[in-house]
């Protein structure tokens, strides 16, 4: 197979050391700054795994006790360090166990890299033991993936690979490694990867467009933000806050946009789509200008196409050009790193503070606060609700804990109701919604931020999808705290089968094992709570325990999120009830 | 509702294993049908070009390319009308040998279509024509009545009638 040299630079002659492949892979995750790594081993990876054990005390490898839960475990270090994640397993069931996760961090654009062990290159095509074509099957899924045959190939498509992983919109690569690759000796060399040819990360900024988006901007009488995770991935928090404070326009998120402005702030108004807040979502059919900023109009986020944001001119500020007129059309296309065009845009853009447009912004959370948030949060029925643990939590942490939610009820709960002070701080599997996520993702983020508190938010649901990563935890003792909202039910299909299904509860309902004795199997500190006076104190002894901790919160069986705009429906169509 | 139109596809890349399959993989994952399908060298070193033909709206047109030319290792994609373009197919007929002399009239189809023999044995010969897929379809159809036993076409080969701007691109990258 040929490799071209697709680096800016020509290597500069350094010093060459003569190694196998299996080791020139763990030169190269240290040149590139890895500490952690998330994996399984098994027989076509044993080469590389061998090489672990002799740089063990360089690169800490966490064995998780499925790969999929190494590729959740990455995508929350990446995640809440914004530092490329890396996960890694053999080949075969290995390999294809790693896809989910892959999948998840390719809707989510998270930085990942996978490495893959593979048959010898013999035996490539031969059907042998373990052998899956896993680039083939990951190629849908991937920003880039590629297959090592040569050793020599190795330290150029590893650095080719962190370059793809973490640059322009960040995503998911895998290298597929064979164990002939691994064996072999050659002449290691290390150069990064800068630039690739065929590949513009950024795209140059273009001063006409941020022109004419400050002109919009500066005119427009109702004008609205929606900002999404590319802040977060573009690191301009700091730019959003200045823009938003200096043009005095509220700001909405998208679910994988929050935290990136601080949840108390007087121009944050909450998060738009299905189960997100009622002003942003019906303003979003009387603002004049949307302004979006590093988000990729979701049909979660925008219901009805053909009713969305109709009245409104749009500036789409985007660094990756095939998101542009994808699914809402953009008046003024900024492409570009948001930090820079932010940036560029700030100077251009006056004063303003849209009174009365906030306004109606306030009426609205109000009819809101009355029709929902009341009741979801100090809650007159006897049953738990899952608002109230969220708010418990808020208070315990004093909305400074990273809040990884799963997928459900419990993580529109979560999302709706969780403050965060600082930005990285919510994780969730929000393009792909992948149950099962959020317990490894939670290991990955507490290693990815160990001076942090991090409470892992999971229905009873999909807790059940990767409740043997209790075993890393133990292993690891990796200070985690779980809050499993135990309803006994698939909550959110079994709202649409109320909802939409007549009430037919189609598999939904769970019969639940003891969670408290399981997690006190792998001797995880564990406790119950089905009452509300035992509430507060429960969440109050978890979060101040210096060890993993699991929290059960028997909750009321059949309540429903909302707001809740319907599949189809057009976001001013949110429903409140 | 937008109309379905016949596009052609050009995409430069590079030339790595894999890069087809994640091609295909756009087309199949918008569950759109490819009509024809080539890759050959391109006018620039070391650049290969897919020609790609879909029948689909412009809309789908253009999002498809913008996700074609995201791939890493492609370096540009465009898509044009059959009227911004030109294009021609190929196409291969293996005919028994004993019918050039009985039948006379297959010379004059040959001569005719402007096609050429490109090979005779004692047992068959090999007529090879380019151009439009009506014309092709057009000789078949005279041919078919005296048996055809083996029949090909390629795919669409095109070029644009307007500049594709890659050398720039790759200058550029050069000076970077």
């Amino acid at each position: 197979m040929e490799v071209k040299t697709l680096k800016k630079e020509e290597s500069k002659t350094g010093t060459k050391i003569r190694i196998s492949g299996a080791e020139a892979v763990i030169h190269c995750l240290l040149a590139e700054g890895i500490e952690t790594i998330y994996g399984y081993p098994g027989g076509a990876i044993m080469p590389i795994y061998d090489e672990l054990y002799k740089f063990r005390d360089k690169l800490h490898h966490v064995l998780t006790r499925h790969e999929q839960g190494a590729t959740h475990a990455a995508q929350g270090y990446a995640r809440v360090s914004g530092k490329v994640g890396v996960a890694m397993a053999t080949s075969g069931p290995g390999a294809t166990n790693l896809i989910t996760g892959i999948a998840d961090a390719q809707i989510d654009s998270t930085p990942m890299v996978c490495i893959t062990g593979q048959v010898a290159r013999h035996l490539l095509g031969s059907d042998a033991f373990q052998e899956t074509d896993i680039v083939g099957i990951s190629t849908p899924v991937t920003k880039w993936n590629y297959q090592i045959t040569e050793a020599s190939e190795i330290p150029e498509i590893m650095a080719k690979a962190f370059y793809i992983a973490k640059s322009g919109r960040p995503g998911p690569v895998l290298v597929d490694i064979t164990k002939n690759a691994q064996f072999e000796e050659f002449d290691f060399d290390y150069q990064k990867c800068t630039a690739i040819r065929s590949y513009t990360a950024n795209p140059t900024l273009n001063p006409s467009k941020i022109e004419e988006a400050a002109a919009l901007i500066n005119s427009a009488k109702k004008p609205m933000i929606v900002w999404g995770q590319g802040i977060i991935l573009g690191k301009a928090e700091e730019e959003l806050k200045s823009f938003v404070e200096k043009s005095g326009i509220p700001a909405a998120w998208t679910i994988l946009g929050a935290s990136a402005l601080s949840s108390s702030h007087p121009l944050n108004v909450g998060m738009v789509g299905m189960h997100g807040n009622y002003a942003p979502n019906v303003l979003t059919n009387e603002c004049d200008l949307l302004i979006a900023l590093g988000m990729r109009f979701d049909d979660r986020v925008t219901g009805d196409l053909s009713t969305y944001a109709k009245q409104a001119k749009v500036i789409h500020f985007e660094i990756d050009p095939a998101e542009i007129n994808k699914n809402v059309h953009a008046d003024v296309p900024v492409l570009g790193n948001v930090k820079e065009t932010l940036s560029a845009l700030l100077p251009l853009v006056k004063e303003n503070k849209h009174e009365a447009w906030h306004n109606e912004f306030k009426d609205r959370y109000k009819i809101e606060f009355d029709k929902v948030i009341k009741n979801d949060i100090h809650p007159e029925k006897e049953g738990l609700t899952m608002g109230e643990v969220i708010e418990q939590i808020n208070i315990a942490s004093n909305h400074e804990a990273v809040i990884v939610s799963d997928v459900g009820q419990h993580q529109m709960i979560a999302c709706r109701y969780a403050k965060f002070n600082t930005s990285k701080s919510n994780i969730t599997s929000g393009g792909l919604g992948t149950m099962g996520f959020a317990l490894p993702a939670a290991i990955g983020a507490k290693m990815g931020a160990p001076e942090r508190q991090v409470v892992a938010i999971i229905g009873d649901g999909g807790y059940q999808m990767t409740i043997q990563e209790l075993g890393t935890i133990f292993q690891t003792k990796v200070p985690v705290k779980i809050v499993v909202l135990n309803n006994e039910f698939l909550g959110m299909v079994r709202q649409w089968q109320q909802l939409f299904f007549d009430k037919r509860y189609a598999s939904t309902e769970m019969t639940n094992p003891n969670f408290v004795a399981i997690a006190e199997g792998y001797h995880i500190q564990a406790k119950k709570v089905t009452k509300r006076e035992d509430l507060e104190a429960a969440v109050k002894e978890m979060m101040a325990s210096p060890d993993a901790y699991f929290l059960e919160v028997g909750v009321e069986k059949e309540d429903n999120v909302f707001p809740m705009i319907p599949t189809g429906a057009s976001v001013s169509d949110i429903r409140l009830s | 509702m937008e109309e379905n139109k016949t596009y052609t596809i050009s995409v430069y890349s590079e030339n790595n294993v894999g890069l087809l399959n994640r091609i295909s993989g756009i087309f199949l994952k918008r569950h759109i049908n490819i009509e024809s399908l080539n890759v050959s060298k391109s006018e620039i070193e070391d650049v290969s070009k897919f020609t790609i033909v879909i029948y689909s709206t412009e809309d789908w047109v253009r999002k498809i390319v913008g996700q074609i030319e995201k791939q890493i290792e492609v370096i540009k994609a465009y898509y044009h009308t059959n009227e911004e373009t030109i294009f021609q197919e190929s196409a291969l007929f293996k005919i028994a040998s004993n019918l050039l002399f009985d039948e006379r009239q297959i010379q004059n189809i040959i001569k005719d279509n402007h096609s050429e023999i490109v090979t005779v044995s004692p047992e068959f010969f090999v007529i090879s024509k380019s151009g439009r897929r009506e014309e092709i379809e057009e000789m078949y159809e005279q041919l078919k009545p005296y048996g055809i036993m083996q029949f090909v076409r390629s795919g669409r080969i095109s070029v644009s009638k307007s500049e594709m701007q890659i050398s720039n691109i790759l200058k550029e990258f050069q000076y970077q």
